[in-house]
């Protein structure tokens, strides 16, 4: 079992010829992934790492002979709406966005129509997800052999906010003997495809998965959202939760933002503090520290066994 | 992207929002002109960044001309917040029979703008809702579709307004939902929307704010129609020397990504550290542990050795740094002996032995091996992934204040 991806996922590239996507289609591909094809308008004819390139997404779905399941998209932030329609438009239904700087008009219209045609979107601002030992569709993990150190199959399902942090976090669990069932990096933008909430019944409805850990950060409201689906769905999930950037609520720190655009503080609810005290009171175990985020999870799924 | 009150007063007035007779004005003869213009009572109002103008002394009321250049004069030289006024916005003084609120936001739970509507304006928002939660309208908006007027009505509705004044607001609500769409904000605001003693409705004061990733297509509104020089950032505080020289050296060179902050941070432990989660994870680390950062700052996507030298060149060369800790989560794009290559080049350029400078090497992933023996070689601690973040962090915590004890 695994969530939103499978062994026979078939996916495309679009802007397949930019340098980072031509890494991550070899990184994907020696980790056993179908890369099915990649679009990039004008490169028509040609291959990359052997995959052969389209001018347009209608071209790639007619080679393959049948629908595709996925694509990343990893073109520059003026032209992602548009790659994003095509796709949907073209019957794709898991989208991973790789690309960052999205203005949040066009990444909500993306959702819009992506909700109406029933296809996921999973970014922007993201690394992608990773079904250890099945499937990685971005370029999340990195090379094929440094995935594998960092990613072992296990019962932990991961959601995390910063793609890095979703290795770190995984690799921890690794290396703790505990494993990831699926890890899925959702993206630092204030608008996001795919919120934790959002995921939760996948991970629910997965039996590999046994507990979750959630790597958040402030702004935005995605934890509030969170602990209202644990309060209103009796989930089976333990959750384990970290919290990074709690300096922001320095008085000195107000209306700044770090790391990724979404991790600013707006209202006194996107807070690092009241952010804690809203996950803890759904239940939602939140670590001080990273590193005691393994023996919280074995805790966990002791007590539940 | 913030705006002063006279450009958001421009911007609803391109929307075909009515305004008063306003004037924007940068001297105390032109504020005189303004109210001969006007003619009758007006206010003579500050523009600056910030809010609290009223309480600062910032807002006056004027029945001449006279008196209007006499206030424009000392608002002109009166600094709100830390910040001297870009110049004052002369206003008829308004017969206001009643205030309304209308204002466009994100909801980012929702993933739609979201309208807000209120009988009850001239206050802030969140008071009126929490204390009187029937006078506020709300309505998502359609990201993909013309945005219908039937929407705001329905919001407006809500609050029990009817009549002529229903009417009336209706298409200025509507239109400030068009505009927050078609300009990219994120927070687009009247408040007061009046209805004066004559039955008309007009935009008192504007707030808005433009999404900074959508100011490169928004050239038209921003360069031509607003005047606004590239160059005018609008950032909320002036950025130090550190946050300069760094920006440049990002800028220098397209390879990766190198970021420093230091605003707010006076600490002697500098940090050269990242990506994005990293780092704030990092910096809490050293922070809970007693450590005091220098400052802030993010690697990402592959520098340079150049540029990462050049990043811990500016961490070391700061007031009071005495010793920098180099610490990411694991990486897969970066290279960890790119960097490592960098931040030792930097400590011999500034004659400081990098086994004694750098606290702790902390980066595994891409390349570590080959990073890890280059560190060896100058005798600086390193760790892989068996050692977290937090223990890191702490061992570079506790080298600096031993070497400061």
């Amino acid at each position: 079992m695994s969530v939103l991806l499978n062994k026979g996922t078939t996916f495309i590239v679009q802007g397949i010829t930019g340098r980072e996507a031509v890494n991550l289609t070899r990184e994907c591909l020696d980790y056993g992934s179908k890369v099915v094809g990649g679009v990039t308008p004008g490169r028509k004819g040609r291959e990359v790492h052997g995959v052969p390139v389209f001018d347009t997404v209608a071209q790639a779905v007619e080679n393959h002979g049948g629908p595709i399941d996925g694509s990343v998209v990893t073109v520059p932030p003026a032209f992602t709406k548009d790659a994003v329609f095509e796709a949907i438009l073209n019957g794709i239904k898991l989208i991973v966005i790789v690309t960052e700087r999205i203005p949040r008009g066009d990444v909500a219209q993306m959702v819009e129509l992506a909700d109406m045609e029933g296809a996921r979107i999973i970014g922007p601002n993201c690394l992608g997800l990773i079904v250890p030992g099945v499937c990685k569709m971005g370029g999340i993990g990195g090379p094929a052999k440094d995935a594998a150190k960092s990613y072992a199959p296990g019962p932990v399902g991961v959601m995390s906010r910063s793609g890095g942090m979703t290795t770190e976090i995984s690799s921890s669990l690794t290396q703790a003997g505990l494993g990831v069932s699926t890890a899925v990096s959702i993206g630092g933008d204030a608008i996001i495809g795919s919120t934790y909430a959002e995921l939760m019944p996948y991970f629910e409805a997965d039996e590999q998965t046994e507990a979750i850990v959630i790597y958040t950060e402030p702004g935005g409201r995605m934890e509030a959202q969170l602990s209202q689906w644990v309060a209103d769905n009796n989930s089976r999930l333990p959750i384990v939760a970290f919290m990074a950037g709690k300096f922001m609520d320095d008085e000195e720190m107000k209306g700044m933002s770090f790391g990724h655009a979404g991790t600013i503080v707006e209202g006194v609810e996107d807070t690092a503090t009241e952010k804690i005290a809203r996950l803890e009171a759904a239940g939602i175990r939140v670590v001080e520290r990273i590193d005691q985020i393994p023996d919280t999870v074995k805790e966990k799924i002791g007590a539940d066994a | 992207m913030r705006f002063y009150e006279y450009e958001a007063r421009r911007i609803v007035e391109l929307a075909g929002i009515p305004v008063t007779k306003y004037g924007f004005c940068t001297s105390a003869e032109q504020a005189r002109a303004a109210a001969e213009e006007i003619g009758g009572p007006v206010v003579v109002k500050s523009q600056v960044l910030s809010g609290g103008r009223m309480k600062a002394g910032g807002v006056k009321f004027a029945d001449t001309p006279e008196e209007a250049a006499a206030h424009a004069e000392a608002i002109l030289q009166l600094e709100i917040n830390d910040q001297m006024p870009r110049g004052v916005l002369v206003d008829p003084k308004a017969e206001v029979k009643q205030e309304y609120y209308a204002s466009v936001v994100w909801d980012g739970t929702a993933k739609r703008p979201l309208m807000l509507f209120s009988d009850m304006g001239g206050i802030d928002i969140e008071e009126v809702a929490e204390t009187h939660p029937d006078h506020v309208g709300r309505g998502h908006l359609t990201n993909l579709f013309p945005i219908p007027d039937f929407e705001a009505k329905q919001t407006i509705a809500a609050t029990g307004v009817s009549g002529s004044q229903l009417n009336r607001a209706t298409p200025i609500l509507a239109r400030l939902a068009r505009l927050f769409r078609e300009y990219d904000m994120t927070l687009a605001e009247i408040n007061p929307l009046a209805e004066l003693t004559d039955g008309s409705f007009v935009a008192l004061d504007a707030h808005m704010e433009m999404e900074n990733e959508a100011v490169g297509r928004q050239k038209q509104l921003l360069r031509t129609q607003l005047e606004i020089a590239e160059e005018d950032t609008r950032e909320t505080y002036e950025p130090s020397d550190f946050e300069r020289h760094v920006a440049a050296i990002d800028a220098a060179d397209h390879r990766g990504v190198i970021q420093g902050k230091d605003h707010g941070f006076t600490g002697n432990l500098g940090l050269v550290i990242g990506a994005g989660g990293g780092s704030l994870t990092l910096t809490d680390a050293v922070r809970s542990q007693g450590g005091k950062p220098a400052n802030y700052s993010e690697i990402g996507g592959n520098p340079s050795v150049a540029k990462a030298c050049g990043l811990a060149k500016e961490v070391l060369e700061k007031d009071g740094v005495e010793k920098i800790a180099v610490m990411m989560s694991i990486v897969s794009n970066t290279r960890v002996d790119i960097v490592a290559r960098g931040v030792i080049k930097a400590c011999l350029e500034l004659g400081k032995d990098p086994g004694e400078t750098i606290a702790i090497f902390r980066i595994p992933g891409a390349w570590e091996d080959e990073g890890f023996k280059i560190l060896e070689r100058y005798g600086v601690e390193y760790c892989d992934r068996s050692v977290s973040l937090w223990e890191a962090a702490g061992r570079a915590v506790a080298k600096v204040q031993g070497a400061a004890g």
